[in-house]
């Protein structure tokens, strides 16, 4: 009996545990309450699997228990029953699927007057440029970084030099503004994660990747990586700002084009990142 | 209804080949060491996947003491931290699981299981082990190198793999793991061609295809599965390695590494993703479908009761193989891939699904109007039953691709995958070992000891990894050393770490108590005669108890029967093994 008890048990216990305990997602601070939404309908409908499949085992067990003098039934097959359960698990997985298909779609779809923001990892630091006054972003390339040019930005190209360029800083962005977030890396993978955002994509060197999102509400939110990036991937950490208009105007003018950069480069060396020096382990 | 006991080749054809004399031992070395015997080499795999999975227990138990305790353990630095996960993950997966249920279980009961006297080729099946016992070495070696074990994460990523920011990237650490996975994938090769055909070609008359019990259906086909996976892991390992030692650009693009141009430029980290997974995926599977086989035969034994929808079973199994080779980058879908790839394998993703339930479904009406003897083996196929359900659930929301952005990478996949493809089989571990431990040693293990270990271990997991999830859905990050100062993590969640560590040690320990359980019954255990569980299948026939080398004395037995005649109307018995003939039961014109 006692398997009984711990089998209903475990069902009531994991819903109770899901409605009663206080962890669960940040409040959500983008666009993507869609996807918060399809993940609601999803823990209801695989909790409700979960809860069925178990009450039932927990049933079986209580009513097949062996005693003396029981013997089992024999039904090898069940046409019906096997084909009647198929195919309400392919409603219910599609019932699933389809939302799910929907907002992917959106999710990849940028709208078309979305602003662009690059964002630059390396170990284990994060990057941040804007196009400047032309609202375009110049060409830029790994191969192209160097002591002075720590985003490997093409000199070359004209749309490059108002870019404003945020080395180490905080990112700031203007609320209720659609914007398209460039991944690039300079080393190995890295993940922009910010949890409020809900998005998040790996940064690839060689490659940019991208998502978008519409800051809903401002605020200072953690960026964190979500990508093993070596040793200090904890600690690899960042700064979004989700300002009102007005307040990104201000901050906006403050910040130095890459062509500002360039005058007062120092000739040292590329910025090393402060944990850089203090990286977990000793090395 | 239609019965599937019969088949319509009851007709027993006369041997089609003479039977072969096996190759015969003469000292002590070339039977319990050198040994061509799959029986012999089956204990030799389970014996050194056990020792090395005890490596990785210790190694979680050190995460978890770092995750509730930051820096209490000093020697537990960032560097370490990143080694322990890395090594943890790795050996679980190929090392303990893959090792244990193919090379373990599959060779002690295929042979057995189809009516062989042996693997069609004992001496390919000899190197199997000690090429993956060579494997194995290499792997420990690796944590006694300058710089330790790799710490690239068991998915191995490159770049960081093989630069010197990532422990043993430019030390020793990642090469001896890419030599330790070539020379256990060449191993597998051996042992796994072994299987295969001494399946398909191996059977004794009457075992058509469709009576193999469907552990050997489950193993069969997680071996032909591997056999098409390994060759991935396999390139991807040897292509890192010229790319890690001759300077090649395989998987490594243009990079700047701590204000330094690498010399590497125009490989894709991608590919390598591509090739791991195409590997990673099928490899859940290759540890799910032997415990989906195992868990199937040890219900329908501890029922009493005929598996449920056999043939449906039997193709479940086979489309979940032949599906799972086409789901492989849901695990790539925030890894920057073309994100109309989504839209694909979300769909395929979710269609295993199907299947997926179909088994569990089957599973669940076995047991419905059965005669349910609590045995260990019942226990722990309830305890899988729970988990993998649970597990698989989950899987719902990682595979279905947008719900899977704001999840991927955090504790939420952790708690997933530990629960399905790491508690899940385990538990059918445990429960095939108490169910087929007496046949191998003639003694049954402690029932006192076994029940503890079970409550213990089912709850414990349970409490270790259903909370996790919600780690996961505050938004930890996984491969974290530490989560420090953060807006959003409420200072509860380290509580609730804490918790999870203290029942992750006491797990531990009691897996420690089931080590004793094994050697002590060896001597003290109660004796168990052939059959103990009054099972249906062939290795329960064997005229010896443990069976000896050839198996079946003079004579090969003879199939008559599927594996699941238990409780035969009409039958005097609850259980009519394989090779009795007759036509009691459910016979072919009865049902017609
Ligand atoms: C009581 C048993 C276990 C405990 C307490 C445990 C604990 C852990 C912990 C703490 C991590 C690191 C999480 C992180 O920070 O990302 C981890 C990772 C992992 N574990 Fe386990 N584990 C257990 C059993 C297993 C089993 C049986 C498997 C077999 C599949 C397994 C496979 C893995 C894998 C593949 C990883 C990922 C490694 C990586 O991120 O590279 N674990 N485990
Ligand atoms: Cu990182
Ligand atoms: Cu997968």
């Amino acid at each position: 009996m006692a398997v009984v008890l711990v089998l209903v048990a475990i069902a009531v216990g994991s819903v109770l545990f899901h409605i009663l305990s206080p962890w669960w997602w940040t409040p959500i601070a983008s666009n993507w309450s869609y996807i918060d939404h399809t993940l609601v309908i999803t823990f209801w409908i695989t909790g409700a699997v979960f809860v069925a499949v178990v009450l039932f085992l927990a049933y079986c067990v209580w009513r097949f228990r062996h005693d003396p003098g029981r013997r089992a039934a024999y039904e090898p097959e069940n046409r019906r029953l096997e084909g009647g359960l198929a195919a309400g698990t392919a409603l219910g997985v599609v019932v699933m699927l389809a939302p799910g298909l929907f907002v992917w779609h959106q999710f990849i779809t940028v709208p078309p007057g979305a602003a662009q923001v690059e964002v630059v990892g390396q170990q284990w630091l994060w990057s941040f440029r804007l196009p400047g006054a032309d609202g375009k972003l110049g060409r830029a390339e790994t191969r192209d970084v160097s002591p002075d040019n720590a985003l490997g930005i093409d000199k070359a190209d004209a749309s490059a030099l108002d870019d404003i360029v945020i080395e180490g800083g905080e990112l700031h962005l203007p609320v209720g503004k659609p914007v398209k977030v460039l991944l690039r890396s300079i080393d190995v993978l890295h993940n922009f994660y910010v949890p409020e955002f809900r998005a998040k994509m790996d940064m690839i060197p060689g490659m940019v990747t991208y998502f978008w999102l519409t800051p809903t509400r401002t605020g200072t939110f953690d960026v964190l990586c979500a990508e093993l990036c070596g040793v200090g991937h904890s600690v690899m950490r960042g700064t979004v700002v989700v300002d009102t208009e007005a307040d990104y105007q201000v901050w906006l003018s403050e910040q130095p084009t890459f062509t500002q950069l360039q005058a007062q480069a120092e000739p040292e060396g590329l910025p090393v990142p402060a944990e850089m020096a203090q990286a977990p382990g000793e090395r | 209804m239609v019965d599937a006991s019969h088949d319509g080749n009851d007709l027993i054809t006369p041997a089609a080949v003479e039977d072969v004399e096996l190759y015969h031992p003469h000292s002590w070395w070339t039977r319990y060491v050198f040994s061509q015997d799959a029986k012999v080499i089956a204990i030799q795999y389970a014996c050194t996947a056990i020792a090395i999975g005890l490596v990785a227990l210790v190694l979680s138990w050190l995460m978890r003491i770092q995750l509730a305790f930051p820096g209490v353990l000093p020697f537990i630095d960032a560097d370490r931290y990143y080694q322990f996960i890395t090594m943890h993950g790795m050996i679980m997966v190929i090392y303990l699981l893959t090792a244990l249920f193919l090379g373990g279980f599959g060779n002690y009961l295929i042979p057995l299981m189809v009516g062989a006297r042996d693997m069609v080729f004992p001496y390919a099946n000899m190197l199997s082990y000690w090429l993956y016992l060579l494997a194995v070495v290499v792997l420990v070696a690796s944590f006694f190198t300058p710089g330790g074990p790799t710490g690239a994460g068991w998915t191995l990523y490159p770049p960081q793999a093989i630069l010197a920011n990532t422990p043993g990237g430019q030390q020793w650490g990642i090469i001896l793991m890419l030599v330790s996975l070539i020379i256990f994938v060449i191993g597998f090769t051996m042992g796994g061609l072994n299987y295969v055909v001494t399946v398909l070609q191996g059977r004794t008359r009457g075992m058509t295809l469709m009576r193999l019990p469907l552990t050997v259906w489950g193993i069969f086909t997680a071996t032909v599965m591997a056999l098409l996976a390994f060759p991935a892991l396999f390139v991807a390992c040897v292509m890192m390695l010229f790319d890690r030692l001759a300077g090649t650009s395989f998987f490594m693009p243009a990079i700047v590494e701590m204000g330094e141009q690498l010399k590497h430029g125009g490989g894709s980290p991608i590919m390598f993703q591509h090739l791991f997974w195409f590997f990673g995926h099928p490899e859940v599977y290759i540890v799910a479908l032997p415990a989906f086989g195992i868990v199937s035969d040890l219900i329908s034994t501890h029922a009493r009761k005929n598996i449920f929808g056999y043939r449906m079973m039997v193709w479940a199994i086979v489309i979940i193989g032949a599906l799972s080779f086409v789901v492989w980058a849901h695990h790539m879908y925030v890894s920057g891939m073309n994100p109309y790839f989504g839209f694909f394998f979300a769909t395929t993703t979710l269609i295993i699904a199907v299947p997926t339930a179909i088994k569990v479904y089957n599973w669940a009406l076995t047991l419905w109007r059965g005669n349910i003897h609590l045995t260990l083996p019942m226990l722990f196929s309830l305890a899988f039953i729970v988990t993998f359900v649970n597990g698989g659930l989950t899987g719902l929301f990682l595979g279905n691709v947008v719900v899977d952005v704001p999840l991927s990478d955090t504790m939420f996949v952790v708690a997933h995958f530990h629960m399905v493809m790491g508690v899940a089989p385990i538990l059918v571990i445990f429960g095939a070992i108490y169910h087929w431990y007496p046949k191998v040693t003639g003694r049954m293990l402690n029932e006192a000891m076994g029940q503890l270990h079970f409550w213990i271990t089912f709850l414990g997991a349970y409490l270790i990894f259903f909370p996790m999830h919600y780690v996961g859905l505050v938004g930890v990050p996984r491969r974290y050393y530490e989560i420090g100062e953060t807006s959003f993590v409420p200072a509860s969640v380290h509580d609730l770490n804490v918790f999870i560590t203290v029942v992750a040690l006491i797990v531990g320990a009691a897996q420690m108590m089931f080590l004793f359980n094994l050697v002590w019954s060896l001597r003290h255990g109660r004796e168990a005669g052939g059959n103990p569980w009054r099972a249906t299948t062939l290795e329960w026939q064997t005229p010896q108890t443990p069976p000896v080398h050839g198996n079946w004395g003079k004579e090969l037995p003879i199939v008559y029967r599927w594996a699941y005649d238990y409780s035969v109307p009409g039958a005097a018995e609850d259980f009519i093994p394989q090779n009795q003939p007759g036509t009691l039961g459910v016979t072919r014109e009865a049902v017609a």
